[in-house]
């Protein structure tokens, strides 16, 4: 266990300084120039050399790289170029909504989604079933922002039962925090409880055809136990899955619905930063989604061991 | 005590089972009664409709299956359409299931000892506290060794013998009056298979249980019952006591039954190949000399030897076996010799020439040589493919002949293994089990192998159609003057197809021979148990 979890931390670092590089490399790559960018249209040449050499960014590429990973070894990820604030403090404020709102938004998905499947798998060919599957249809088909922008224009503009944008700090007041963030995590929830849905009832309806099923009946076991027992139980190691995909998305992907509710996440974060070519931002954001989705999946992987014994860790690569 | 006019614990009369509205019923008046504390054994072969009468009993038809005619009485109460409150209180109480295969009937995320208690909790025999004490005794009583740090563990660390034992132990927990062991055993090595007959015999002898056993094996049902039901297509065609059936047949389709059983055919039907009697000046087509296979097990940097030095020829024309149960290394030596694994050491020869280390292209020419046939024609066959394609596949990587050539080829080989023409453009799906044998077999034909490799390759089908198989690869033997290498668990198949006998355990060969020789004055005690353990073996000589 140990050997394994040894053997991750150090996949993961590796995966961590692969996707540093690829930032690194691929932000400059894009069109555009930080110091032009912060010197205004009409500066002349001398003042963007100046603020070239001050930034750095007259140096060659690969110090350049060694210089930003030295820092961010460190946990210093520089200042914006744009704002002139320290990057990780523009994290700090930005991470924990974006968190917050996955959070959210994963646990309406995974209840909604899993009851949804459930229902589907065992009502099979019942009406119960055509109102999942067609629910779960409708939530696929129907992109996110237009849902949301109706969700605010009736929801909110018209019967006010939810503010239309805004946010409040958990920790500032709980009541408050959750009258802002239910909707966005709703409309985010119901794609992603969609995609659960489909899963839960692909594999709750191959399980509840499986032998021990019938066995587990056989012993006299009420439906109850069967279904959740032995059905859901061992649908769980599929459902997992996505749902660690899904979180991860989540994380890298809010902007959108934080764009559409004025949301202060790392979407708009990342969006702000990429048009004003603020590097570190950047650079800042990827490593930071690199380093949640790792983690995510680490634990996935851990999860897995506790839902299904036949997995086993080993210390193997494989 | 006469038991004629005690009442019947079980009566199925007329019974009528159907699938779907408008289809051919998969039950039609079946009917048979069962006393207290009797055993009885319903045969038949797959779509008979015996297990689907077995679930009607206990209420546990799959999908869309409905009784629509007929009785089930358990102990004079119509349970005929009881109500699921009713049949909840009846399963695993009042009748116990022994179902199939332990690899798939046991919950894989939970311990043993729990599926044990949790049958005892749901019926009240015993509370939540004492349950698990209480699973630990029942699954000792069940034949489990070391039940206490059994019952601990999952299924997937437990034998298939083991896990059969637990499944004895949930189907007997609440010591119902009839228990009702579908194949019980089908799946297990034939030592295994006698080990659990008689452990279950006895102790449904010492509770007093009644047994409906359900199975395709006639002789395990003369070997095991005091009452044997013959169903055939839905039907039951015949009954009466075990012995009778076996030495009185009435059924015309009984009669092939008891015909067609391998463990009845002491004479071989092997044919005699042209030219057989100079044979022995011939070289083998296959020559096995000194073959091992290790495989490093994981982590602790140990070896694990699947295949201890194995030798053994194969000659021309002729059909040598290896016989050996799960474990034994009979698959992995068969794998070696058609090149899927490599061998770790050892010499393999085909007509003379050497196959061990063989790559790419000289290995792909090696291998239009000799060609396998699987176990499960269910699974050895491309959903997606039609019959003609799956036959012509081999052609086409070997780009032999042109689209019609091959087209004259496959009309050719289907007709070699007795298919009609029609069947190019079906799917496997289409097809039987029996048909898809055939196909399979037409598909290894196709190149003109000298030897072909036949991995269990009836095990899976029915008696009658096994016996067809095996008479349609002594045909082709004669005809084409095929050498076969037969892999085989089952020691009555392999002696009617076999002429040599290899047996095989824990990576080993314990003794080779003629087949007369082996089978006839085993000198290994592992093939003596082995022969004993055939069911039936007893009654039928």
């Amino acid at each position: 266990m140990l050997r394994y979890l040894f053997h991750r931390l150090w996949q993961s670092a590796v995966t961590l300084v692969l996707a540093s590089i690829v930032v690194f490399v691929g932000v400059r790559a894009l069109p555009g120039d930080p110091a032009l960018a912060m010197a205004g249209e009409n500066a002349d040449p001398a003042t963007i050399k100046a603020i070239r050499a001050q930034l750095g960014l007259d140096q060659s590429l690969p110090v350049q790289y060694l210089r930003f990973a030295g820092h961010a070894l460190t946990g210093d990820f520089g200042k914006s170029t744009a704002t002139g604030m320290p990057v990780n403090q523009m994290i700090g404020a930005t991470l924990p909504v974006t968190i917050q709102l996955a959070l959210y938004a994963m646990a309406i998905a995974v209840l909604a989604g899993m009851t949804a499947g459930v229902v589907a798998a065992v009502f099979r060919g019942r009406w119960p079933e055509w109102a999942a599957n067609g629910f779960s249809l409708l939530a696929l088909s129907v992109p996110t922002f237009w849902v949301g922008i109706l969700a605010i224009l009736y929801l909110s503009v018209q019967l006010g039962w939810f503010p239309a944008s805004g946010y409040v700090a958990l920790s500032e007041n709980p009541l408050r925090w959750m009258y802002y963030l239910t909707l966005p995590a709703l409309i985010l929830g119901i794609s992603h409880a969609a995609v659960i849905q489909r899963q839960t009832r692909a594999s709750m309806v191959g399980t509840l055809t499986a032998d021990f099923v019938r066995t587990a009946r056989a012993k006299g076991l009420g439906s109850g136990a069967v279904i959740l027992r032995y059905g859901l139980r061992n649908s769980l190691i599929v459902v997992t899955t996505v749902i660690g995909l899904q979180l991860g998305g989540l994380i890298a992907g809010g902007v959108v619905t934080e764009r559409i509710f004025s949301l202060p996440g790392m979407g708009k974060l990342t969006l702000d930063s990429v048009f004003t070519r603020d590097y570190p931002v950047i650079q800042a954001v990827v490593l930071v989604v690199t380093a949640a989705y790792i983690v995510i999946n680490l634990l996935i992987d851990l999860l897995y061991t506790a839902i299904d014994p036949r997995i086993r860790v080993s210390g193997r690569a494989q | 005590m006469t038991r004629s006019d005690a009442e019947p614990l079980l009566e199925v009369s007329d019974l009528e089972v159907s699938f779907a509205a408008g289809a051919v019923p998969a039950v039609q008046g079946a009917g048979f009664r069962l006393m207290p504390g009797q055993r009885v054994a319903v045969v038949g072969e797959s779509g008979s409709g015996k297990s689907t009468t077995a679930h009607a009993v206990m209420g546990l038809l799959p999908g869309s299956g409905r009784v629509t005619g007929g009785r089930i009485r358990l102990r004079g109460e119509d349970i005929t359409y009881a109500d699921e409150k009713r049949l909840r209180r009846l399963r695993g109480r009042e009748i116990g299931l022994v179902p199939q295969d332990p690899m798939s009937n046991l919950n894989p995320v939970a311990r043993v000892g729990r599926q044990v208690a949790e049958t005892l909790v749901v019926h009240g025999m015993a509370s939540r506290r004492e349950a698990p004490a209480r699973a630990v005794e029942i699954l000792g009583e069940a034949g489990l060794p070391e039940p206490a740090r059994r019952a601990r563990q999952y299924p997937h660390e437990l034998s298939g013998g083991m896990r059969q034992r637990v499944l004895i132990a949930i189907g007997l927990a609440c010591r119902p009056d009839l228990l009702i062991a579908d194949e019980p055993t089908s799946a297990l090595d034939v030592t295994v298979q006698r080990q659990i007959l008689d452990h279950l015999e006895n102790l449904t002898k010492e509770l007093g249980t009644a047994l409906l056993l359900v199975t395709h094996d006639l002789g395990l049902a003369v070997d095991r019952a005091d009452q044997v039901v013959v169903m055939s297509k839905g039907k039951v065609v015949e009954a009466g006591p075990a012995r009778q059936i076996l030495t009185d047949p009435e059924h015309e389709y009984t009669r092939r039954l008891v015909t067609a059983a391998p463990s009845l055919a002491t004479p071989r039907r092997r044919a005699v190949v042209p030219g057989e009697h100079s044979q022995h000046s011939e070289e083998p087509v296959l020559e096995v000399d000194r073959v091992s296979k290790e495989y490093r097990i994981p982590g602790r940097g140990g070896v694990l030897r699947a295949v201890d030095e194995v030798s053994f020829t194969v000659g021309r024309g002729r059909t040598t076996a290896i016989v050996g149960e799960s474990g034994s290394g009979k698959t992995t030596t068969a794998r070696m010799v058609l090149g899927l694994v490599p061998a770790t050491t050892g010499a393999i020869r085909l007509d003379g020439s050497e196959m061990v280390g063989l790559r790419g292209a000289r290995l792909r020419a090696a291998r239009r040589a000799m060609q396998p046939v699987f176990q499960d024609p269910y699974a050895s066959l491309d959903p997606t493919f039609t019959v003609e394609r799956l036959i012509t596949e081999p052609l086409r990587i070997f780009g032999v002949g042109d689209r019609a050539e091959r087209r004259v080829r496959v009309l050719e080989l289907l007709e070699q293994v007795a298919l009609p023409a029609a069947v190019t453009q079906r799917y496997p799906n289409e097809l039987s089990g029996g048909q898809r044998q055939r196909v399979a077999i037409a598909r290894a034909l196709a190149l003109g192998p000298r030897l072909v490799v036949c991995d269990e390759a009836v095990s899976a089908l029915d008696v009658l159609v096994q016996d067809q198989i095996l008479k349609l690869l002594d045909t082709l033997q004669h005809e084409l003057g095929l050498s076969y290498l037969f892999i085989s668990h089952d020691l009555s198949v392999v002696r009617s197809i076999a002429h040599d006998v290899v047996v095989m355990r824990g990576g080993r060969v314990v003794e080779q021979g003629p087949v007369d020789q082996v089978l006839n004055s085993p000198a290994d005690p592992y093939t003596q148990q082995l022969l004993e353990a055939i069911p039936g073996a007893g009654t039928f000589n």
